[in-house]
C-alpha cells in the first residue's frame, strides 16, 4: 500500500501543478490597456498578418473610432507554411484563410487596393475611385515579387523543367513541390537561390535547401544529388555567427555555397543560369532550380513619396523610425511588416513585435503624447534543418542572438522541440496575433 | 513568444492533433479520470491485482503515446537533438504510461472483473 499511497501523492502532486500552471496561464491576461474615447479615422492599407493583428488590437482599445482597411484580396495567406507546401509536409490549404474572417465586424473592409496616397492632404485613393480621408495611416500592404527581373524566368514554368518558387504563394509553393519531389527521386544538380534584395524570411531560401537535401538523401540515397546554394553575398544569412553556423552545417551536408552568386537569368529549355558574380556572368546547369525573385515595396508606396530616399533606392522601403516605425516626415502615418524601411524583421515574428509598438504610439498620438514601446529589431526563425529538426534561431537589430529559452532551448542546436514549434505551435500562435491576442 | 494565455495553449493543440481529434482526447481523458475517481471513492480501496495490470500497461502507453506523437509531427527518434528533447520524449512517454494505466485500471474496476486483491 506504500507505493499507491507515493502514486497517488504523485498523482495529485502532478494534477496540483498542472492546474496551478494553468491557472497562471489564465491568470495573465494578454497586454491590454485601457479603452479610449476618440472620432479618430484611422485608414489600414493591407489586412496581411500586421494589419490584421493591428486592426483587432485597435478595435479593443479604441472606442468610438472610424477604421478602415483595404486589402483587395479575400485570401489570407499564412505564409511561413510555404516552406512546409513546398517540401510537401502540408497541402496548399494549409496556408488559406479568408480575409475576411480575422477582421473585427466594427470596422470597414473595403476589397480594393490603395492606388494613391497622399501624405500632405492626408488622403488615400483606391483602386475602385475611393478616396479616404484619414487622421492616422498604417501601410502595410506587405511586398511584392519581382519576377520579371529574371530574365526567362515566368510563373508558368513553376512546377515543370525542374523549377521551383515557393515564395509566389500557396499554389506556386505546391507546384514547387512537385518539382522538387521528382528532383529528390532522380537525383541531379540542385541550384537554390536568393536575391540581392531585402527579402521575407531571410531563412526560408536556407530552409528549402535543407528540406530537399534531406528529402533527396532518404529518397534515393546519398550521392545522387549534387546541392548548390547561391548567396547574394559573401555569408549565408545576415547574422554572422548563425552564417557561421550554416557553412558549418552545409559542410556537413555536403552543400556548396556560392557566394555572391546572384541570379540574373534562365533559360528554362537548356536548363541554364545565369549568375551576376563580381567576376562578370557565370553560367551554372541545373535538374532543380529555386528561383527567389528580388522583392520591393508596391509601387503606390514609391509613387506617393513615402519610401527612404537615400536607402534601398531600387526598392523602395518606407522612410519610417527603425524604433517606433513611425514615418520620419509624416509623423501621423506609421509603417508595418515587409513595408518598413528597416534593417531585418520582414517575418511573422517581426510583425508580432513591432504591432504592440505601433499600437502604443498611434493611441498615444490620439491622446496627444509621446508613446514609449520601442522595436529593437526582434524577429524570429525556426530555420528548419531536416524534416524533424530546426534551429530556434532569434536575434535583433545588433545581430544579437536573443533566445527565448535560454539555457533549455539552445539556439544554434538542431533541436526536435524547434521542429515542433514550426510544425504545430508556430500557426496556432500566428493564429492568436491576428486576433490581437498574442 | 511575448504571452502564453491559456487560449494560445488550447490553440496550440488544437493545430498539433486538429480541431475534432483534441477535443474528442479531451472529453475521453476527462470522462476517464472522472470514472477513476468514481471507482476510487466507490471502491474506498486500491486492488492491488487491478493495479498490477496497470502497470504492466504502462509500457505499452509510453511506446504508443511516443509513435502518436511522432506520427502527427512527421517525426521520428533520430530527430532527438539535445537535453530538451529528450525531457519532452521522456514526459510524452510518462504521460501516455499514466494515463494507459488509468484507464486500464478504471476499465477493470468498472468491468467489475472479479480479481480477488
Amino acid at each position: 500500500m506504500k507505493n499507491i499511497n507515493g502514486i497517488q501523492a504523485s498523482r495529485r502532486a502532478f494534477l496540483g501543478f498542472a492546474l496551478g500552471g494553468l491557472a497562471t496561464a489564465a491568470a495573465v491576461p494578454p497586454a491590454a490597456g485601457q479603452q479610449v474615447q476618440t472620432n479618430a479615422r484611422i485608414v489600414i492599407i493591407g489586412a496581411g498578418a500586421a494589419g490584421t493583428s493591428l486592426v483587432n488590437r485597435l478595435w479593443r482599445r479604441l472606442e468610438g473610432a472610424d477604421i478602415t482597411i483595404l486589402d483587395p484580396s479575400a485570401e489570407h495567406l499564412y505564409q511561413p507554411g510555404l516552406s512546409l507546401v513546398a517540401a510537401g509536409l502540408k497541402p496548399a490549404s494549409y496556408t488559406q484563410s479568408e480575409t475576411a474572417e480575422w477582421l473585427p465586424k466594427g470596422i470597414t473592409l473595403i476589397p480594393e487596393a490603395a492606388a494613391a496616397i497622399d501624405p500632405v492632404a492626408k488622403t488615400v485613393s483606391t483602386s475602385g475611385a475611393h478616396t479616404l480621408a484619414y487622421d492616422f495611416l498604417i501601410v502595410a500592404p506587405g511586398l511584392v515579387l519581382d519576377h520579371d527581373a529574371i530574365e526567362g524566368f515566368s510563373l508558368d514554368l513553376v512546377g515543370s523543367n525542374g523549377i521551383g518558387a515557393l515564395y509566389a504563394g500557396p499554389q506556386y509553393a505546391a507546384k514547387t513541390w512537385e518539382a522538387a519531389s521528382k528532383f529528390t527521386q532522380e537525383g541531379g544538380v540542385g541550384i537554390f537561390t536568393r536575391p540581392a534584395t531585402e527579402m521575407k524570411c531571410a531563412g526560408a531560401p536556407l530552409k528549402h535547401t535543407f528540406l530537399i537535401e534531406d528529402i533527396a538523401t532518404r529518397t534515393a540515397g546519398a550521392g545522387k544529388h549534387e546541392m548548390h546554394y547561391a548567396s547574394n553575398n559573401d555569408s549565408l544569412f545576415g547574422v554572422p555567427i548563425v552564417s557561421e553556423k550554416v557553412r558549418m552545417l552545409f559542410e556537413d551536408r555536403g552543400i556548396t555555397p556560392q557566394y555572391n552568386h546572384v541570379l540574373k537569368a534562365m533559360d528554362p529549355g537548356r536548363k541554364i543560369a545565369t549568375f551576376a558574380t563580381p567576376d562578370g556572368d557565370a553560367e551554372m546547369g541545373y535538374d532543380y532550380l529555386h528561383v527567389i525573385p528580388p522583392q520591393r515595396a508596391p509601387d503606390v508606396i514609391r509613387q506617393s513619396g513615402l519610401s527612404w530616399a537615400d536607402k534601398w533606392t531600387d526598392q523602395g522601403w518606407v522612410e519610417v523610425d527603425m524604433k517606433t516605425l513611425r514615418h520620419l516626415r509624416y509623423p501621423d502615418i506609421f509603417a508595418l511588416g515587409d513595408v518598413a524601411g528597416v534593417p531585418k524583421g520582414k517575418t511573422a515574428a517581426s510583425v508580432k513585435w513591432q504591432v504592440p509598438v505601433v499600437e502604443d504610439h498611434l493611441i498615444a498620438a490620439i491622446e496627444g503624447r509621446e508613446g514609449s514601446t520601442i522595436y529593437d529589431g526582434y524577429t524570429s526563425c525556426p530555420l528548419i534543418t531536416r524534416v524533424g529538426r530546426a534551429m530556434l534561431i532569434e536575434f535583433d537589430y545588433h545581430n544579437n542572438l536573443t533566445p527565448s529559452f535560454p539555457g533549455v532551448i539552445a539556439p544554434l542546436e538542431e533541436l526536435w522541440i524547434s521542429w515542433l514549434m514550426k510544425e504545430v505551435a508556430l500557426k496556432a500562435t500566428y493564429n492568436a496575433m491576428l486576433r490581437g491576442k498574442a | 513568444m511575448e504571452q502564453l494565455t491559456l487560449e494560445t495553449l488550447i490553440a496550440v493543440f488544437e493545430e498539433i492533433f486538429g480541431r475534432p481529434l483534441f477535443w474528442v482526447m479531451v472529453v475521453a481523458a476527462a470522462v476517464i479520470t472522472l470514472a477513476y475517481i468514481y471507482v476510487l471513492i466507490r471502491d474506498r480501496s486500491v486492488s492491488m491485482r487491478k493495479f498490477l495490470l496497470a502497470q504492466l500497461s504502462m509500457p505499452i502507453g509510453a511506446v504508443a503515446a511516443v509513435v502518436f506523437v511522432q506520427s502527427v509531427t512527421h517525426s521520428q527518434l533520430r530527430d532527438i537533438g539535445g537535453p530538451i528533447d529528450v525531457i519532452v520524449l521522456l514526459g510524452v512517454a510518462a504521460m501516455g504510461a499514466v494515463g494507459t494505466a488509468i484507464f486500464v485500471y478504471t476499465a477493470q474496476s468498472l468491468l467489475r472483473w472479479k480479481l480477488s486483491s
